[in-house]
């Protein structure tokens, strides 16, 4: 397994990663996952104040061949979103976990972190 | 991202896996599964391998593909009997892109007939229908009075490429050569005309190539024993080399035949869909006498078609449009997209739609639903991409 999986990140099950900021994650779909998708070409946004549970879909990727939903990693409320990936969903494939993140979550309830997966758990979970 | 599955979804039982597998493999190919079918969805990426038919050349495998030999002296009026189009216009070497349907005029498959031989023909059809094609048939076979007629399933025995795009020209007189011993008689691969079919050597094997395609590319498709396909495969992508050929997989495939509005079993086509409805009525000779499905085809076309298939694109920013999407006229339901996908080539969302309404063939407009929201769409003369060699 070559993909890259920086440990200051969490994890869900479902790809996407977590970088937490005080009250605000960060969210992206994680290298491995946008290597599976192949290249994309086009990805949808939540709208900015929506709220969101936790593995809510609220955001789609689409390649040439498929669309899959991404799921809020935690609940809360979005509170800003990468407009340029709605630009150039290639930017997703590129730069995952820098460039390519995908939307910006308020927390509303701090108890679901500790349920997200480390960066060794999610390699685990990818490579069975 | 619960819908995302690393790796291979499998549906029922084992795929199979044509003998090129591990050549797939070897290549870094990302397999799916199509038809009960384990194959290449794509090698260095989708849009690149398209793009790469379009301007230079690229290699597929479609060894899923199945092929039946109709002979025996009454084969050529069997042929024309059971599908839509002109089989008698055929003569030997050449072949036509058909239709057999069943008694309602829905279609049991779309193929490519060849006449190999005087008394002797070779159905290439889709690999998701030998069965249905192989059992039909039969039951055709047995209610017919022309008596002198074999039918072969001869899927298992043929392993099949295709080698497309306006580059191919440059090689595949290297590897294939001339002249052909059977089919049209030409001294080259190269020399054969769109739609021919010659018999020539492959080393001392004997391989069919044929003047055809499913990607609006000039380009070959070639029919060898099993046994020799992978020596096939490797010579060409080595003497392709200089013509810049890549392995292309189903993916690219499927984007490459939407720009051409082509069809594709299982969307556009379907045992309850006509090929009136769908839009293939040049291939379709009501007037050439009795065939299968024509009363029912007649008495549609009398009752005026209540479907209609078109092709389309997309008129702003949207998402993809991909298959089973809504399409709508203001409040009105027309319909559902059959085929959709980003165009490589126009950089833009098309696809086809079977609808309701009679649309002008372009410049119609309508919307399409994409999960609960409507983006403006536009019917479009095919093909959609229209720069293509055919």
């Amino acid at each position: 397994m070559s993909a890259n999986i920086p440990n200051e990140l969490r994890y869900a099950k479902s790809h996407e990663w977590i970088r937490i900021d005080e009250s605000v994650a960060t969210v992206g779909i994680s290298d491995h996952a946008q290597a599976e998708l192949t290249e994309l070409v086009f990805v949808e946004l939540p709208e900015v104040g929506r709220e969101v549970e936790q593995e809510e879909a609220c955001a789609v990727v689409e390649s040439v061949k498929t669309a899959s939903d991404i799921y809020a990693p935690l609940s809360g409320t979005i509170v800003a979103v990468n407009e340029p990936v709605a630009e150039n969903a290639g930017l997703v494939n590129d730069e995952p976990y820098k460039g390519g993140w995908l939307f910006e979550i308020k927390i509303s309830d701090p108890d679901e972190l500790s349920g997200l997966l480390t960066a060794e758990q999610y390699l685990e979970s990818i490579s069975g | 991202m619960s819908s995302f599955s690393p790796g291979l979804k499998f549906s029922q039982g084992m795929l199979s896996r044509t003998i090129l597998y591990e050549g797939h493999q070897s290549l870094n190919a990302r397999m799916m599964a199509f038809g009960g079918w384990e194959m290449p969805v794509q090698y260095s990426g989708i849009i690149d391998e398209h793009l790469a038919v379009r301007k230079a050349c690229g290699l597929f495998d479609i060894s899923h593909m199945g092929e039946f030999e109709i002979s025996g002296e009454d084969a050529g009026g069997f042929v024309n009997r059971v599908l839509t189009n002109d089989a008698s216009r055929l003569s030997v070497g050449e072949g036509q892109y058909s239709i057999l349907c069943n008694d309602e005029g829905g279609t049991i498959d779309d193929l490519y007939v060849f006449r190999l031989a005087t008394t002797r023909y070779l159905w290439v059809v889709n690999a998701t229908r030998i069965a249905s094609v192989g059992s039909w048939v039969d039951r055709l076979r047995a209610g017919s009075d022309l008596m002198e007629v074999e039918v072969l399933d001869r899927s298992a025995h043929w392993s099949a490429l295709a080698l497309q795009g306006p580059r191919v020209i440059e090689f595949v007189n290297a590897v294939v050569a001339g002249p052909s011993e059977g089919g049209s008689a030409v001294a080259a691969v190269t020399d054969l005309a769109k739609n021919q079919i010659g018999l020539f050597r492959f080393g001392d094997e004997p391989i069919w190539v044929s003047r055809t395609g499913y990607t609006g590319e000039d380009g070959f498709e070639l029919l060898i024993d099993g046994g020799h396909v992978e020596a096939l495969w490797g010579q060409l992508q080595s003497q392709g080399h200089v013509a810049c050929l890549q392995p292309v997989g189903l993916g690219a495939r499927d984007t490459l035949r939407t720009e051409m509005g082509y069809p594709l079993y299982g969307h556009e086509l379907s045992e309850s869909i006509s090929p009136l409805e769908a839009g293939l009525g040049c291939f379709v000779k009501l007037e050439k006498g009795e065939f299968v499905g024509r009363d029912a085809l007649l008495r549609q076309q009398s009752a005026g078609l209540q479907r209609h298939s078109i092709a389309f694109r997309m008129t702003g920013k949207s998402p993809p449009p991909r298959p089973d999407y809504k399409v709508w006229l203001g409040d009105q339901a027309l319909g559902v997209t059959t085929s959709g996908s980003v165009s490589p080539s126009l950089k833009t969302g098309i696809g086809m739609a079977l609808v309701s309404v009679n649309f002008p063939k372009s410049g119609g407009a309508f919307e399409i639903e994409i999960r609960g929201r409507r983006y403006g769409a536009i019917s479009v003369r095919k093909p959609l991409y229209k720069d293509a060699a055919s």
